[in-house]
């Protein structure tokens, strides 16, 4: 219990706090829009070509907003003081080592893949996904104002993406993960000597393979198969939905890769946790 | 009485030693509210004119704008931390160290630059997320939203490279964590995946040419500090600039329209 109060009075973890209050906050603001705007229709054309001058009512208000944020932002510097801890000193690593808090997410996925794909390929795939989404959502609808029932997939995928695998993530990462990037509950004591079995096996392994190449092959075909998920779906839907159609084969492409990438990680977390599968692919060049 | 009040302000206004502080009055006119913003430089990237909804809080949440908001605090207060500190290794914790002691404010100036750092990268990730329930990506925003993925990721990026700036435990180890991963670039980290390893080494790969070394060294140092200092918020500044230039130009804040 000490450690768990210790890290949430961890002044570097002040904005993590603020976040377990302010996205809840904003998800409920928005949801209630949405629900507003889902029952009553959007606003009709009379009552949004209803122009404001900018001087003076927009810059009153952020004329305000900026003092209300400089009163927050100073009361948040005189009461606690920036972290400053010894001397840097390479021969003495802390354990757990952890990256700024707006990391933790990525380093979380460390536990589940090779660096080379939670550091380096599934961040690329995160960029890359953000700056496809205006041109891959082909949805003219919901532009512009709060809604749920015109773009339900879109939401749903976003925000899974951003509160779950973003947000809850960084949380799990920086209140949970104590020495030996090991799990502690809050109640639990940090034991720096915390023994956890390596029972994690690769998942040919539980199908009875025991030789390297089969189970590369193996490895291989699994994986190939998940990503053929996509055309699959697209061939066997393609000719009832009028969605795939409009979306045309290149952008559905791109949306089944980055969206079953996404699904990749709570797959590949839950074959961990429940299972103990350590990898699902093993090959002489790379491990998934 | 209403009269008399007139007649006395038009008297006091129309002295000369009032109408030689005040050059002109101040008219209630939609003219005068354009020329406001027109006229002055800082407002200049404001449209005269705006749609009422644009003015809701619970639409925009004002998070763009905080976001901005806390970039400028960091730039003044990061500006007057640059006084006091250099980026060698023997100096840099002692002038932290003399931040917080001896320096008058000095801990309150600290303080400020790392909360409005923590708080912008707050505030730019509920942005995007607002952006995206609003569906303000869709066209003609596409681009914008392009350019605020760059912003993100310049975000985080001044955000890492100060966090090494103290050179204490925390700094140096959240920075030898956070660099690791470059070690295994595919290809190009000399423990990625397809990496030739006779040529790639832990001497010439991705994660040696971001340090300066094979380890986070005082070259590091250096090196982070003049990207946290000059080169990243000199990027960061011409592409707020364009992404507040195309706001204004897609329309101003979208709307249902
Ligand atoms: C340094 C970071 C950023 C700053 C200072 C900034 C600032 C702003 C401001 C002041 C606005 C006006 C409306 C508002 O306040 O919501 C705005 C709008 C917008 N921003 Fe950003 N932004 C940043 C990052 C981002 C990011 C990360 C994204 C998305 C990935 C983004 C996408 C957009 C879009 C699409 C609009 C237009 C919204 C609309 O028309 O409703 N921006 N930005």
């Amino acid at each position: 219990m000490e450690h768990f109060l210790a890290l949430v009075s961890k002044p570097d973890n002040v904005p993590i706090l603020a976040m377990l209050f302010l996205i809840p906050y904003f998800m409920w603001l928005a949801y209630k829009q949405a629900r507003q705007t889902d029952r009553a229709g959007v606003p009709s054309d009379a009552a949004l070509n209803d122009k404001v001058y900018v001087w003076p009512y927009l810059c009153r208000n952020e004329f305000v907003c900026a003092i209300i944020i400089m009163l927050v932002l100073g009361v948040w510097s005189i009461m606690i003081d920036a972290p400053l801890e010894e001397p840097s000193d390479p021969a003495k690593t802390p354990n757990p080592s952890k990256a700024p808090w707006y990391f933790l997410a990525l380093q979380e996925m460390l536990v589940y893949f090779d660096p080379w794909i939670a550091g380096v390929v599934l961040p690329g795939f995160i960029i890359a996904g953000l700056i496809a989404i205006p041109y891959i959502d082909i949805n003219p609808k919901g532009k512009g104002y709060y809604t749920i029932k015109e773009r339900p997939f879109a939401l749903a995928v976003f925000s899974f993406g951003f509160i779950i695998l973003w947000i809850v993530l960084m949380i799990v990462g920086t209140f949970l993960r104590g020495p030996g990037w090991n799990i502690f509950m809050p109640w639990q004591y940090w034991d720096p000597h915390k023994i956890v079995p390596l029972t994690n096996v690769n998942l040919s392994y539980l199908f009875g393979i025991r030789d390297d190449t089969t189970a590369n092959f193996f490895g291989f075909a699994v994986v190939a198969g998940y990503f053929a998920l996509g055309p699959i779906f697209y061939f066997w839907k393609y000719k009832t939905s009028r969605f795939l159609q409009e979306l045309g084969l290149v952008r559905y492409v791109i949306v089944s890769f980055l969206f079953l990438s996404m699904v990749a990680l709570p797959i590949k977390m839950i074959l961990r946790l429940a299972l103990n599968i350590k990898y699902v692919w093993v090959s002489p060049w790379f491990n998934i | 009485m209403n009269e008399e009040r007139k007649g006395l302000k038009e008297k006091i206004t129309n002295s000369d030693i009032w109408k030689s502080i005040f050059r002109h009055g101040y008219e209630n006119t939609g003219r005068r509210y354009t020329l406001q913003i027109l006229q002055n430089v800082w407002l200049h990237l404001h449209p005269p004119r705006i749609s009422r909804h644009a003015l809701n809080f619970r639409f925009t949440w004002c998070m763009g704008g905080i976001t901005f908001l806390m970039f400028l605090v960091t730039a003044v207060t990061g500006v007057l931390l640059m006084f006091y500190y250099r980026p060698v290794a023997e100096y840099a914790f002692r002038d932290v160290q003399a931040l917080e002691f001896d320096i008058p404010f000095g801990m309150l100036l600290r303080n400020m630059h790392r909360w409005a750092a923590h708080g912008m990268v707050i505030s730019v990730m509920l942005h995007m997320f607002r952006v995206f329930l609003t569906g303000s990506y869709k066209k003609p925003r596409e681009f914008n939203w392009a350019v605020g993925v760059i912003l993100l990721l310049i975000t985080f990026f001044l955000s890492f490279t100060g966090y090494l700036l103290p050179w204490d435990q925390l700094a140096y180890w959240a920075v030898t964590v956070g660099t690791n991963m470059a070690r295994a670039t595919p290809v190009l980290g000399h423990e990625g995946p397809f990496t030739p390893t006779d040529i790639v080494t832990q001497a010439n790969d991705v994660r040696f040419a971001l340090l300066g070394g094979t380890i986070v060294g005082p070259s590091t140092l250096l090196r982070f500090y003049i990207l946290h200092c000059v080169a990243v918020p000199l990027v960061a500044s011409l592409l707020m600039a364009l992404h507040f230039w195309r706001v204004r130009k897609d329309g101003g804040i979208s709307g249902p329209l």
